[in-house]
């Protein structure tokens, strides 16, 4: 339904081009859930607002690549096609929702807004969809809670009310960027069982943007592993945990501090620190960092292989020696035996 | 047994709410209500909670940036609400604070060196200012040929370096570590937590660790207390505490963290808590608990549970109706 094919989005800066967003294909199939994965600065955030085309242009720019939503490529759409197509096609749900929600009107008002931008009704029926709508999302009492102003809500409830929001205009797709990352652990279940529950009623493909793992791991089909504005992984969600094929996600997914392991183990940090988009690193990006980088590695600049059936890494070390660098890696870190 | 550095006692924080033109106090907020926890020496204590369950409020009460309403607080045996000006600096100087913010904690307009300095020229410890910088520097992995630039030039790990250094310049014994990493991204979280464990190794560092991630804590914590609309509701060593929860609270936290393992994130149960945070203003009678509890009876609506220390003696529970071993989710 939604393809993305060789999309760059570069952000002219006085510090000089920052590919944010380099060379990325993915595609997503009418309800199915993709998580995409990365650090701070990795390149998710302007990806996802390139979907909606809500980069600020300039000092973004597209120099080359397509994003193909049934067919019709959205970078050559005039502003009014885009302002049809958001919210109707695409919506988009933002990690901190009191500051996308307006303050000084009611949620109900808000949310009705959005209903009759897409739907050509009376206020009367507009607002008993909201109510519908408010119950869908899991607000109790949706009659009352119509008249409240966003700072009268918590935080998990804003998210509904944004969910709800996004909801109005029945898109095919809710892109949601780092949705429960300003919520308590309590409250991000809640929010992602709704979610999953939104899913199964709407049918609505998801693209969910975060930092964590273990979100994605609950719940995508498919993961898009990104670095530095690249995707150096891609594959179905069991690929990405149980047959990792590229350092990098092999590393993060160490690096996490888990409650399944045992007390007070030391958790393994990736040293240094991701690399400066101005000026990236000659050959693959994380080879500063990666363990096991090689002097092919310092020139090589990796594309993306096949290692399994959808499932992609960009790395130029062969599965064999990649599997031998673990083993020699884990037994240095618990044995002492020397690299 | 180890040596006691800090006990709280029955402390409560309590902020006035003032309304209206005459600034009548109209109610309180019960930030913290009712604490006592001690920390022994050379130790880390992990507090856990969500926010607003005044976690971060009990931590400005330890360090007297908050004077509070009732209870007390003993450092070596001496409370320490009654000090005076001159007792308080030389009280600071053993217990110092990490931050979570690695933006908003340094002065922008202030070298990295002369922000390790700081403490150094307030308390004139030294002569070598400079020298004792740049040791600090490189024991938190800095080098110190960036002793002149400015916090901006940092990412956001390197500057949480830059706090962990101010806050050991003066070989304090106890360092309240407020959400030390939960500002930064995986890969460089790990990589501080680790320092944060060398140091304590080096130096002898007793903790106060404050996140509201139970994931982390794991990996940091002696011991851990949970803590909800100002009580805490839980508290014991780490091992008992993850593999042996038994406040219904505490099984909510942990069962609500995703696994980033597709196969056991599938098969486990989740218990998803129905409601928000109630208000600390009006806390709910009886229980705290009781509004969101799955387990709660009319009994929890009228009394208070207190903490009772459980058969192992070190665990200690705040539960009408603790869940027992049998019908533990396991994670």
């Amino acid at each position: 339904m939604l393809e993305v094919k060789n999309l760059k989005a570069y952000i002219d800066t006085p510090a000089g081009i920052v590919k944010a967003v380099d060379d990325v294909s993915f595609s997503l199939k009418a309800g199915e859930t993709i998580g995409i994965v990365g650090e701070s600065g990795s390149g998710k955030s302007v990806l996802a607002l390139s979907l909606m085309q809500l980069n600020p242009s300039p000092p973004t720019f597209y120099p080359q690549g397509e994003i193909l939503l049934e067919g019709k490529n959205l970078l050559h759409l005039k502003e009014k096609e885009l302002r049809n197509l958001r919210g109707n096609d695409i919506a988009m749900i933002f990690q901190d929702p009191m500051s996308s929600l307006n303050p000084i009107f009611k949620i109900g008002t808000q949310l009705m807004e959005a209903i009759r931008t897409h739907q050509n009704i009376n206020r009367a029926e507009a607002k008993k969809k909201a109510i519908v709508l408010l119950k869908d999302v899991g607000i109790s009492d949706p009659e009352r809670r119509m008249n409240d102003y966003p700072h009268q809500l918590s935080g998990g409830m804003r998210q509904r009310v944004m969910i709800a929001i996004a909801l109005a205009g029945k898109p095919k797709i809710l892109i949601a960027d780092e949705p429960t990352t300003a919520l308590d652990v309590t409250i991000q279940a809640q929010i992602l069982d709704l979610m999953k529950d939104i899913q199964k009623k709407y049918g609505t493909a998801i693209i969910i943007i975060t930092h964590d793992l273990g979100v994605v791991a609950q719940l995508a089909d498919k993961i898009v592993v990104m670095y530095s504005g690249r995707i150096v992984e891609e594959g179905k969600t069991e690929d990405i945990f149980y047959h990792t094929a590229m350092p990098y996600t092999w590393s993060l997914l160490r690096s996490m501090p888990r409650i399944d392991t045992s007390s007070r183990e030391r958790l393994i940090p990736i040293q240094g620190q991701p690399p400066n988009l101005v000026s990236p690193p000659e050959g693959c990006n994380f080879n500063p960092r990666c363990p096991f980088a090689t002097a092919d590695c310092l020139k090589i600049d990796p594309s993306l292989t096949e290692r399994g059936v959808g499932h992609y890494a960009a790395c130029i070390l062969s599965e064999k020696i990649f599997e031998e660098g673990k083993l020699q890696l884990e037994n240095f870190e618990t044995k002492g035996v020397p690299l | 047994m180890s040596q006691e550095l800090l006990r709280i006692q029955d402390l409560e924080m309590h902020f006035p709410i003032k309304e209206g033109v005459l600034q009548k106090t109209t109610g309180y907020v019960k930030a913290v209500n009712g604490v006592s926890l001690s920390v022994n020496k050379g130790e880390t204590l992990g507090i856990v909670g969500e926010s607003g369950c005044g976690k971060s409020t009990l931590a400005k009460t330890i360090l007297g940036l908050l004077k509070p309403t009732s209870g007390d607080i003993f450092y070596e045996g001496e409370s320490i609400l009654n000090y005076n000006a001159k007792q308080m600096h030389e009280l600071r100087r053993n217990i110092q604070m990490v931050f979570q913010d690695p933006f908003s904690s340094l002065n922008p307009r202030m070298q990295v060196g002369d922000i390790i300095a700081a403490p150094l020229k307030a308390y004139k410890t030294t002569k070598n200012v400079k020298q004792r910088v740049q040791e600090l520097m490189e024991l938190v992995g800095l080098k110190p040929e960036y002793y002149h630039r400015l916090p901006h030039e940092f990412s956001g790990g390197q500057r949480q370096r830059i706090g962990i250094a101010r806050a050991i310049a003066l070989e304090p014994k106890l360092i309240v570590c407020d959400e030390p990493v939960s500002a930064l991204d995986v890969s460089v979280q790990a990589q501080v937590i680790n320092l944060l464990e060398d140091l304590q190794k080096e130096l002898g560092l007793t903790y106060i660790f404050i996140a509201h991630d139970l994931s982390v804590i794991k990996h940091m914590a002696d011991r851990v207390g949970v803590m909800y609309l100002g009580k805490v509701m839980e508290l014991s060593d780490n091992d008992s505490f993850y593999q042996n929860a038994q406040h219904p609270y505490t099984n909510a936290l942990l069962s609500a963290i995703p696994l980033p393992d597709p196969v056991k994130e599938k098969e486990r149960e989740r218990i998803v808590l129905k409601g928000d945070l109630p208000s600390p203003a009006n806390p709910p009678s009886g229980c705290v608990f009781h509004t969101r509890c799955p387990r709660a009876q009319d009994y929890c609506k009228k009394n208070v549970p207190l903490l009772e220390t459980k058969e192992d003696g070190t665990h200690t529970v705040a539960c009408f109706f603790p869940i027992e071993h049998a019908e533990q989710i396991q994670n």
